[in-house]
């Protein structure tokens, strides 16, 4: 045994950095345990080719939260904000697309969009208001919990009459039928899908995919920024936040399991070997490899165990990177366009057609491409006139059915590389390499069971006061001292902070509470 | 997995051909799937087979799980309240399971076959509940119901019985004690089990040489009355041990829609199964809560004034049933053995300490009209038949 901490957070994912650094704030004596060389988990810059870096998994920031940023006093350098979307048409006739304002389409498509967006906001607005809280208890009499629903109530109902059963309507509906009920443009309709649909195991007619948009826009209402030196550069400054507080960060240190005594926690042992020692360990981990693999299925209960299990955290998100010698040509882009966020979504049955393989696990033959080339204002990501690109492609399934060997990967690989082709036909010859991560390669790299960003499929079901499930959704798993504080938790993924300071509120105010 | 053709119709078990010889009255009905007879005389005679001779039951029917593998006990550990540590190879456990919540699922007995290899009987099937049980686990489960064929051998003279058929060691096998035999070239398991209070055995072979044991044990007890029963005789004895029986004393947890039906081990007066010293269980959490704040209900064994069972009867604190009822009847019967009116009942705590007297309210007919009676009954704590003929090893001859 070495020293013993007030808390160990396992994972210096940006969410368990943030968790860490208000638990030391708090006067918590506090060892993270990182398996990787770097802090950051998934949101780390990382060199994929000779002189080129870009973001490994998550390249725009667009949800973390105003608070973490107070009380972390973060500002972050931001190389591109207020992103606008570019969704690539035919014949370079592209539709732009902003936080809110639509152009490249018909007058009435623009004024639908204009109401879509004050709606959804509306929404988002309410939404975003529970991601910064621990979700209450359902069934229990605690006056807590009980307020919290009531309030929840309270909030749904004071959207007014028209617009309460407007967000009842929609909330649990598929993207699909709402866009085509508003839009006639299909890349605007494509472009929407795509948000919607980003990161999930979801098509854009699978139930629910309106809930995984205001997700989305419950961030920042929709703006997206690009980090300066890549999504490391959040992690590096959260890292800092962190160490200033007085946490120990330790890189390079795999945990084995979470030592569980007579069902509480007493410490962690690591793959090395070492032992350290607290009544308090925080997972960044997934559910999934928190409880089965960390803890063992043994210090929990059937039923939980059995919940557990049934997570559903099947990844379909892969990222390719490319190193280019100079930007492509697109048709109808100017130069500085090569800032913004450019998407092929071609249009909403693109993008569902996409999906349908997905299902039986095979890759999307024209996938959906969400591009950006961050090194267009941050020298430091390329040599001087070459640039990256930086995509996350749809849909590309953990468990493809033949396996993802270096066959199918460079297929896959290839098939993307086709896909951006039909826009810019110039970007082959650019290439000087590349990479692609498979969900595959994201679990093996990141520790991320199933390779999915937001830990656990962002669905009704598995959201809210059932996120990642029943009996452990307030963060605190059914292990004394055990406490979960990773996108898997409320509210879900995207370098948000939002779960790992919920995950410290609630230890924080369990302790005062003691 | 391997998949096989589902069954039609009702399965019949290997002693069905020897049993359906034996039956005069044709009273059958189903037990998960297989017939099973009610009786096959008289329930009475049946009964009286059990107390004073030797009575043997089909127990094929019974629900068998087959656990192996290296975390067997690890995962056995979880999934019981006590603790299977101390049950060692040869040994068998009465035991109990819950859910997470701490609400009994059932009850059945894990027997110790070899190390490391276990096998698990109850009433009702759980193959789903114990698959979940097993998710990080390294174990298998096997449902072998049927391919074990399995008799009870119950009664004073069942120890006379088996010893004629030269099976080693059988007066050195103790209460909850198994061993495993030679039976014409087949291995047969004997275990000192049952379902009766009373001395006697279970016996469980291939079903290839199911008949040829039935033969060799009806040879044997051919001067010891031996005598085939079914379930009716079955339930008598039952009440009169004080076991407690699924869908009668509690419901599996599982299969329950409202809350606050089912009942927890606490609640059935098997504390004693109940080990807090095990780190992790099913249901520890709930269960160390409950104990912590009181139970809501209360098994109790009722000796009832008269001689009409107390069917399905209210439970009162007081003759005038003022207040409300307490509980109810979960299993009655007139005890031949021990002379008295007896019964099984749930009743809200903190009513039904032993030595508490209660009121039950009998509804009876007579000559088609209905009377109702207000019985006292005094809650007792102890089995009502309970001899010690049971438990004393070796066993007398009877």
């Amino acid at each position: 045994m070495t020293d013993k901490y007030d808390a160990i957070v396992v994972g210096a994912g940006h969410n368990g950095l943030v968790c860490s650094a208000l638990l030391a704030r708090a006067g918590m004596n506090v060892l993270v345990l990182e398996a990787n060389d770097r802090v950051g988990g998934a949101a780390i810059s990382r060199e994929f080719a000779d002189g080129y870096s870009t973001s490994a998994c998550a390249h725009l920031l667009y949800q973390l939260q105003p608070e973490v940023r107070k009380e972390l006093k973060l500002a972050p350098q931001l190389a591109t904000e207020d992103m606008t979307t570019i969704a690539l048409g035919a014949d370079g006739e592209h539709v732009r697309i902003t936080a809110d304002k639509v152009t490249g389409v018909a007058d009435e498509d623009a004024e639908q969009f204009r109401r879509f967006r004050k709606r959804t906001t509306r929404f988002a607005d309410l939404l975003r208001t529970y991601l910064n809280k621990p979700p209450p208890r359902l069934g229990t009499k605690s006056w807590k919990d009980l307020f919290a629903l009531a309030r929840l109530g309270l909030d749904v109902r004071r959207l007014g009459k028209d617009e309460m059963r407007e967000f009842l309507r929609i909330i649990g509906m598929n993207i699909h039928d709402e866009l085509t009920e508003r839009f006639e443009n299909p890349l605007l309709k494509g472009a929407i899908s795509l948000d919607a649909v980003l990161g999930t195991h979801l098509g854009p007619r699978s139930p629910n995919t309106m809930m995984t948009y205001l997700y989305r826009q419950a961030g920042d209402h929709g703006r997206m920024a690009v980090p300066q030196g890549g999504m490391g550069s959040i992690s590096e400054e959260l890292a800092h936040a962190a160490r200033s507080a007085g946490v120990t960060i330790r890189t390079g240190m795999p945990v084995k399991r979470i030592v569980i005594d007579n069902g509480r926690v007493t410490g962690v042992e690591t793959v090395s070997g070492e032992t350290f020692s607290s009544y308090k360990v925080v997972s960044n981990a997934d559910p999934k490899r928190t409880v089965m693999q960390l803890v063992g299925a043994k210090h929990v209960e059937t039923g939980f165990a059995r919940r557990i299990h049934h997570l559903r955290a099947r990844g379909n998100a892969a990222k390719l990177h490319l190193a280019l010698d100079g930007l492509p040509t697109i048709d109808g882009l100017e130069k500085k366009d090569f800032a913004q966020r450019i998407v092929i979504a071609g249009d909403e049955h693109y993008v569902e057609r996409a999906f349908n393989p997905a299902k039986y696990g095979e890759y999307s033959p024209e996938p959906v491409v969400e591009m950006t080339f961050p090194s267009f204002r941050d020298d430091s990501l390329a040599p001087t006139g070459k640039h990256v690109m930086s995509a996350v492609v749809q849909y590309a399934p953990y468990g493809l059915k033949a396996g993802w060997d270096d066959a199918a990967k460079e297929a896959f690989k290839q098939t993307v590389i086709q896909t951006i082709a039909r826009y810019a036909p110039d970007i082959e010859q650019r290439i000087s390499a590349s990479e692609l991560l498979t969900p595959a390669d994201i679990e093996r790299e990141f520790h991320i069971t199933g390779g999915h960003w937001h830990h656990a499929e962002l669905t009704l079901d598995q959201f809210l006061f059932v996120r990642p499930v029943n009996g452990a959704a307030q963060y605190a798993l059914p292990i004394d001292g055990l406490f979960l504080c990773g996108a898997g938790s409320h509210p879900g993924g995207g370098v948000s902070g939002a779960a790992g300071r919920n995950a410290a509120r609630t230890i924080l105010s369990r302790e005062k509470a003691a | 997995m391997k998949h096989e053709p589902v069954h039609q119709g009702r399965l019949k078990s290997p002693f069905y051909p020897r049993l359906a010889e034996l039956d005069r009255v044709n009273e059958w009905h189903m037990w998960k799937g297989y017939s099973s007879a009610n009786e096959l005389y008289c329930a009475d005679t049946e009964y009286f087979a059990i107390r004073n001779a030797t009575a043997v039951f089909d127990l094929t029917p019974m629900t068998k799980y087959r656990i192996t593998g290296p975390d067997a006990l690890d995962y056995l550990n979880r999934l019981v309240t006590r603790d299977m540590a101390k049950i060692r190879p040869g040994r068998v456990a009465y035991a109990v399971w819950c859910d997470d919540n701490g609400q009994v699922i059932d009850d059945g007995t894990l027997f110790h076959l070899r190390q490391g290899e276990y096998r698990l009987c109850s009433q009702e099937r759980h193959y789903s509940w114990l698959i979940a049980a097993a998710i990080g686990f390294d174990v298998t489960i096997t449902h072998e119901t049927e391919d074990v064929a399995a008799l009870a051998v119950q009664g004073p003279t069942s120890y006379s019985v088996l010893s004629k058929m030269n099976l080693d060691g059988l007066g050195d096998l103790k209460p909850f004690g198994l061993m495993h035999v030679d039976f014409e070239g087949t291995e047969l398991m004997v275990s000192r089990t049952g379902f009766t209070g009373d001395l006697g055995y279970e016996l469980w072979i291939d079903p290839d040489k199911a008949e040829a044991l039935w033969d060799a044990l009806f040879e044997a007890g051919k001067l010891h009355g031996i005598r085939a029963i079914g379930t009716s005789a079955l339930e008598m004895a039952r009440i009169e041990a004080g076991y407690l029986a699924a869908y009668m004393e509690f419901l599996p947890g599982d299969e329950t829609v409202r809350t606050g039906v089912s009942r927890s081990p606490l609640e059935l007066g098997l504390e004693w199964l109940v080990d807090f010293k095990k780190p992790n269980f099913n249901g520890r959490r709930a269960l160390a809560e409950e104990k912590r704040s009181g139970s809501t209900w209360r098994l109790v064994k009722l000796d009832i004034e008269g001689n009409k069972p107390a069917h399905n009867s209210y439970i009162f604190s007081n003759a005038k049933a003022r207040g409300g009822n307490i509980g109810f009847v979960t299993s009655a019967v007139w005890s031949p053995v021990c002379k008295q009116n007896i019964a099984l009942g749930t009743v809200r705590m903190p009513h039904g300490k032993p030595g508490d007297t209660v009121w039950v309210e009998i509804y009876y007919q007579r000559e088609m009209h209905w009377n109702r009676k207000m019985a006292r009954a005094t809650v007792v704590d102890k089995p009502f038949w309970f001899p010690p003929r049971r438990s004393a090893t070796p066993p007398g001859p009877y």
